[in-house]
């Protein structure tokens, strides 16, 4: 058994992935973390993120399996699972050592268990998409904290940019601390500082018409309730409790 | 604009429009390409009401003065509530505002008819109008079609709208006629007519000039009150597969009867709605359209009511037990369609999975098959499997003991009704 320790990043994975078929390795356990350089035993191996590798290895994932597939592998690691570091790293052996594309061999554990991981991912993605909560500020930019399981920002900026064209917005993810800047023209990523940030300052920075629409939202969500029908637990499990501090009509 | 009207307004008008069930805001492909607001594609719930319905529209009337008087509708003339009426202006303004916010998919607008109907429909398409031309929004909009508006009204809508929709109301001419007596079926389904045959052309012209304009690309969909006339589920879904064929609807809905006002002509205030029911017809809709059931297999003169106990699908298996087991490593895909317990997706992975290799009871539980059920039905690579000859019935009881379906304690809603 070989540990491999790498950075975490995609492109480390991917560089793992060289050096087990670089170094003709068996069985390997992949791990996140800091790089070392006190190493003791010998079966440790430092993967240091190589571009240049890292490219070959996406070239031969691109031969081997469909777009698709590879935006699902890629979505399965940007999420960052604790502990699913061998299941990724498997799943790209496989793709390797098969002889055909294996992305639909549910039957295969590293096939089911990516899958499965990217079920979750989609979730998350789509519950973003549903459950931000844009606040208009004073600067005419629409603002918005998310707090998802997993990582998705990445994931959801291409459905906000194509559906809010005309409007700049940021949308921040409180819990990993970055987020994203549309600009009406293109997006990046940025880092805001909230050190100096009280309630009554968040108010003040509202554009004028927001309160009056906040108050209308809550007012529609409790009118379209049928009471006769009231169903609390799907209620619940459609809209997780853990989402509501962010909802307008839930707060 | 005078905030508290505003905020009264929406609520007396969101409050009118929720016995509308229809919430779909899917089937578009509407692009922002205009550098403007919005876009309609697969449709997004953005939150669920506390009696578990998905909110994706902003759904409002227009007005909800009316000149009619059905009996089942809470905005019919002689009821006694606060009419308000909304101006074009402000449910524009509040579509954008609450696109904007990401609350919303779109609108979906409908009204109580004031004056006459072209009258009405004029107002409604106004508002689409000025969101698409004005506002340059992409967001989907529903319209209803209000029954005897003019042709080119309803030109015009198409052009604006994503979906169009007439409520049948009831599912059958009788129970209209016992609600609503003022309104003549065959009127109501003429402007469905009429879209049909334009949504056919206009998809034809679409594939040879790329820049035509899209027409209704949401389709047209339509909505039966279930449980407030005495309808046998027969007469429902064949009432539903027959507007499926000849008009060409994407979608039925069905509401299962809110008691809202008292009338001898309808059932008594505190009788429960019927969720059950509302929700196997639902599931009978889904098999029809997604898991190739024909309706007769479904409900038919020896079996004219749903089973309230298990879904429709179980209740055709039991039935049809000459069919099983299938071996799940062979049958066609239409055959594992047709096995309780697994579901379209699941399907569809089971006839990837297998040219990999033969797929066992572990494999099918990983990919999500409802075992509880499936396991009757089925054999995969396993010495183990269903060796009785079991019954449908005592399979029925089988699968009803273990489960713990919220159903059970009130399956005697239907019987009610009658």
């Amino acid at each position: 058994m070989t540990t491999l320790i790498y950075d975490g990043s995609f492109e480390g994975l991917l560089t793992a992935a060289f050096e087990v078929y670089e170094r003709r390795l068996l069985y390997v356990d992949l791990k996140k973390g800091e790089r070392r350089t006190d190493a003791l035993f010998d079966e440790v191996i430092q993967v240091i993120t190589d571009n240049a590798r890292a490219e070959r290895v996406l070239a031969g994932l691109k031969q081997k399996l469909s777009r698709m597939g590879l935006q699902r592998l890629y979505a399965a690691h940007l999420a960052e699972f604790e502990n699913e570091d061998n299941m990724l790293l498997g799943y790209i052996r496989y793709v390797f050592d098969a002889g055909q594309n294996i992305e639909e061999d549910y039957g295969n554990k590293y096939v089911m268990r990516v899958s499965e991981l990217v079920r979750k991912v989609r979730r998350e993605k789509h519950r973003m998409e549903a459950f931000i909560r844009f606040q208009k500020l004073k600067d005419e930019t629409f603002y918005a904290a998310i707090e998802p399981d997993f990582n998705v920002l990445p994931l959801i900026i291409r459905h906000f940019k194509n559906r809010y064209a005309d409007q700049q917005w940021i949308i921040y993810d409180t819990r990993r601390k970055y987020g994203v800047h549309y600009n009406l023209h293109h997006t990046e990523y940025i880092s805001l500082d909230f050190s100096d940030v009280t309630p009554t300052k968040v108010v003040s920075a509202y554009d004028e018409g927001e309160e009056l629409y906040q108050v209308l939202w809550k007012n529609y969500f409790k009118s379209v309730n049928i009471p006769a029908r009231k169903n609390n637990k799907l209620h619940l499990m459609h809209v997780p409790k853990r989402y509501w501090r962010h909802l307008t009509e839930k707060i | 604009m005078n905030e508290e009207r505003i905020v009264e307004k929406l609520n007396i008008l969101a409050d009118a429009a929720k016995y509308d069930v229809s919430c779909s805001s899917s089937g578009s492909k509407r692009k922002n390409e205009n550098k403007g607001l919005g876009n309609a594609s697969n449709g997004i719930c953005h939150t669920y009401t506390e009696d578990g319905r998905c909110v994706s529209l902003l759904k409002i009337l227009l007005t909800n003065h009316c000149i009619f008087d059905c009996a089942y509708c809470v905005s019919r003339k002689t009821n006694d509530i606060k009419r308000a009426a909304f101006t074009v202006q402000e449910v524009v303004d509040l579509t954008i505002n609450f696109y904007r916010r990401n609350y919303i998919e779109g609108l979906f607008l409908s009204s109580g008819i004031f004056k006459d109907a072209d009258f009405t429909m004029e107002r409604l398409v106004r508002v689409a109008k000025k969101l698409r031309t004005e506002h340059k929004f992409n967001g989907y909009i529903h319209l209803k079609s209000i029954p005897g508006a003019s042709d080119e009204l309803m030109m015009e809508a198409g052009l604006y709208a994503d979906r169009l929709s007439v409520n049948l109301e009831m599912p059958t001419e009788e129970g209209l006629k016992l609600l609503a007596p003022e309104k003549d079926r065959k009127e109501m389904i003429k402007p469905m007519g009429f879209l049909k045959t334009e949504i056919i052309q206009r998809t034809e012209e679409k594939k040879l000039f790329k820049k035509a304009p899209m027409f209704a690309p949401a389709g047209q969909s339509t909505q039966m009150i279930v449980g407030a006339t005495p309808e046998t589920d027969m007469q429902v879904l064949y009432t539903a597969a027959s507007f499926y064929k000849s008009y060409k609807l994407r979608r039925v809905y069905y509401s299962g009867y809110v008691p809202v006002l008292a009338d001898k002509r309808l059932p008594e205030l505190n009788t429960a709605v019927p969720m059950v029911r509302e929700n196997r017809l639902y599931q009978a809709d889904w098999l029809m359209r997604n898991y190739g059931f024909h309706v007769n297999e479904i409900v038919n003169h020896d079996q004219p009511l749903l089973d309230l106990d298990i879904d429709p699908k179980l209740s055709w298996a039991l039935r049809n037990m000459e069919v099983f087991p299938l071996d799940i490593n062979k049958a066609d895909l239409q055959l594992i369609l047709r096995v309780p317990g697994i579901g379209v997706q699941s399907a569809h992975k089971i006839v990837s999975a297998r040219k990999f290799g033969k797929l066992n009871w572990d494999h099918l539980k990983k990919l999500g098959i409802a075992l509880n059920r499936a396991r009757y039905f089925v054999t995969c690579n396993s010495s183990e499997f269903e060796r009785r000859d079991l019954t449908g019935s005592r399979i029925k009881q089988f699968i009803l003991a273990e489960s713990t379906s919220k159903y059970l304690k009130n399956s005697h809603t239907q019987l009610n009704l009658f």
